[in-house]
């Protein structure tokens, strides 16, 4: 099998599907032309991740991935979520293939995007280095796919 | 329900061919090469299939070298051709962008010794112009190579009209017949083909054994040096049972194609259909130039890995050309060159299907493939963005 029977877990069934319409936080990273796309809602309530939601186009990696980091980061304080990495999301997963360990930093990438768009909108002050420039980052630069 | 649609991957061997190939494993064991008798068992079996290869082919005996498989033969004709160029200074190759990987890289590796490669548009509908191969053969090219028909989106070419072109202008013409051969007509001769590739598991038969036809006159370059083997042109022991399946299940595919790609057709054509009730979705390759068994549509909004794993939790085997089921970054070659954008290329799914394949079969699939891509859409925010219309639709 190409995925660990946890990841095939995440794919058939993936927690935390859809959409918040009235999110406080929204974050969309990836590229179509690269093949995936994630993008998490969050509901706040007192710093606290209240509701987290993700719709993505991708492989199977990518939806479990989105999956697993929702999981991860559901009922968690914002500063505790802000510490999600995408080793965490791989170790949760029983691993992923060598060429799809872009899919977790995707979701590691999406979790803060919706935080830094929470922080934003609200004018809460925050730490920039915590945020990677997005537009930078290998997979959405125009510069192609390579990871 | 278990359904196996991913034929241009691979067929599941006929019954004829596994039967022909089990004396060669226990009782005709012996290496054609030997002078005794349980060699010479082995050497006349070796003749007679390839005599068998050659009526199925319209040719002569003589003109048939057994490899490894359509890959080898590939590289084995390309290479030859640009020997026979470079001794006249002729180092100019045609052929297209659509072509397998075993003539792409054979061409890069040529590139890369100094040759030069033009390679022709397919076009939208994933078929060459022959006005466009006129005015690209030049005093110097050495080789034309058009696939028979397109593994990925089936599109068959004008390989007759081609062969006229290239006989005319005294060009060598070799055509990558994988996944023609034995599921639709092919008559070297007439078509004034003058290397062929073949390989046995696209028609039944077993893996990692097939053929290079080498019309008598062309001169051919070995890839494996040592024995007397193939006429001095391919070196090693003969692989006398896969020869076997391989002569057994081209005899079989060759007899039975006009019932096979009227059964297949009327198959292919239902299943295009239910799938194109799908919005946003496309064909890809020629409607009616296309090879029995396949289909290959794109969807917008949905990535293939996905589509592909879920198709499978169902029963159904396919195949996808996404960046996802590569193993590279990039989705097909193939799919690109006909014009789809990155995005869409990225939401293809390949069925390829066989004679086993049922009408009920293929109406499983095609409610499988809906209720998959419907599902994959609600979870997909390039769906939600363009349904939103915050982005236009590709495929309308
Ligand atoms: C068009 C085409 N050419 C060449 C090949 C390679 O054949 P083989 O797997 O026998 O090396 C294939 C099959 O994968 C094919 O579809």
């Amino acid at each position: 099998m190409l995925y660990s029977e946890k990841v095939m877990d995440h794919f058939m069934h993936p927690r935390n599907v859809g959409v918040i319409e009235d999110a406080d936080g929204v974050g969309e990273v990836g590229n179509a032309k690269c093949g995936d796309i994630m993008k998490i809602y969050l509901k706040i309530e007192n710093n606290v991740i209240a509701d987290v939601k993700f719709n993505t186009f991708g492989c199977g990696s990518a939806i479990a991935s989105s999956s697993m980091a929702t999981e991860m980061i559901k009922g968690q304080p914002l500063d505790r979520a802000l510490e999600l990495t995408n080793k965490a999301v791989v170790e949760a997963l029983d691993g992923l293939p060598p060429h799809k360990i872009h899919c977790s930093v995707l979701a590691e990438e999406a979790v803060k995007a919706a935080i830094k768009d929470y922080y934003d909108k609200n004018g809460i002050e925050y730490d920039h280095s915590l945020f990677p420039d997005c537009d930078s980052c290998a997979h959405c630069s125009d510069g192609g796919c390579e990871i | 329900m278990n359904v196996y649609a991913d034929n241009a991957a691979t067929t599941k061997m006929s019954k004829r061919a596994i039967e022909a190939m089990l004396p060669y494993l226990d009782q005709v064991y012996g290496n054609p090469s030997s002078l005794h008798s349980v060699g010479q068992r082995a050497a006349e079996a070796l003749a007679s299939a390839r005599e068998r290869v050659a009526g199925a082919l319209g040719c002569t005996p003589r003109e048939i070298y057994f490899t490894s498989g359509g890959s080898e033969s590939d590289n084995q004709a390309i290479l030859s051709a640009a020997a026979i160029g470079a001794r006249k200074n002729k180092k100019h190759i045609i052929s297209t962008a659509i072509e397998h990987h075993a003539v792409l890289h054979t061409l890069d590796k040529l590139k890369k010794n100094g040759f030069e490669i033009t390679l022709l548009d397919a076009h939208e509908n994933g078929i060459v112009r022959t006005d466009e191969l006129k005015s690209a053969i030049r005093p110097d090219t050495c080789l034309v190579s058009v696939m028979y028909a397109n593994n990925e989106i089936g599109s068959i070419q004008p390989i007759a009209e081609i062969g006229g072109i290239c006989r005319e202008k005294g060009v060598l013409f070799h055509t990558d017949a994988v996944q023609a051969i034995g599921h639709i007509k092919v008559d070297v001769v007439k078509d004034n083909i003058d290397m062929l590739s073949l390989s046995a598991h696209k028609f039944y038969g077993p893996k990692g054994v097939g053929v290079l036809y080498a019309r008598r006159g062309v001169s051919i370059t070995n890839l494996i040096e040592g024995g007397a083997q193939e006429r001095g042109k391919r070196a090693g022991t003969e692989n006398i049972p896969a020869i076997m399946g391989l002569a057994a299940a081209l005899e079989d595919a060759v007899s039975r194609i006009d019932e096979s790609s009227k059964k297949l057709t009327v198959l292919r054509d239902a299943l295009i259909n239910g799938i194109m009730q799908i919005p946003h979705t496309i064909l890809n390759g020629d409607s009616v130039r296309r090879l029995p068994g396949n289909v290959n549509v794109c969807f917008e909004g949905i990535e293939g890995e996905s589509l592909l794993l879920l198709l499978d939790s169902k029963g159904i085997c396919a195949s996808s050309g996404s960046a996802c089921t590569s193993g590279s970054l990039d989705p097909s070659h193939v799919l690109l060159a006909i014009g789809r954008p990155h995005d869409v290329a990225h939401g293809s799914l390949r069925l390829s299907l066989s004679e086993e394949n049922t009408m009920e079969e293929v109406e499983y699939i095609i409610k499988s493939v809906k209720d998959t891509v419907s599902y994959l859409r609600d979870m997909s925010p390039v769906w939600r963005d363009l349904q939103e219309g915050k982005k236009k639709y590709v495929i309308q």
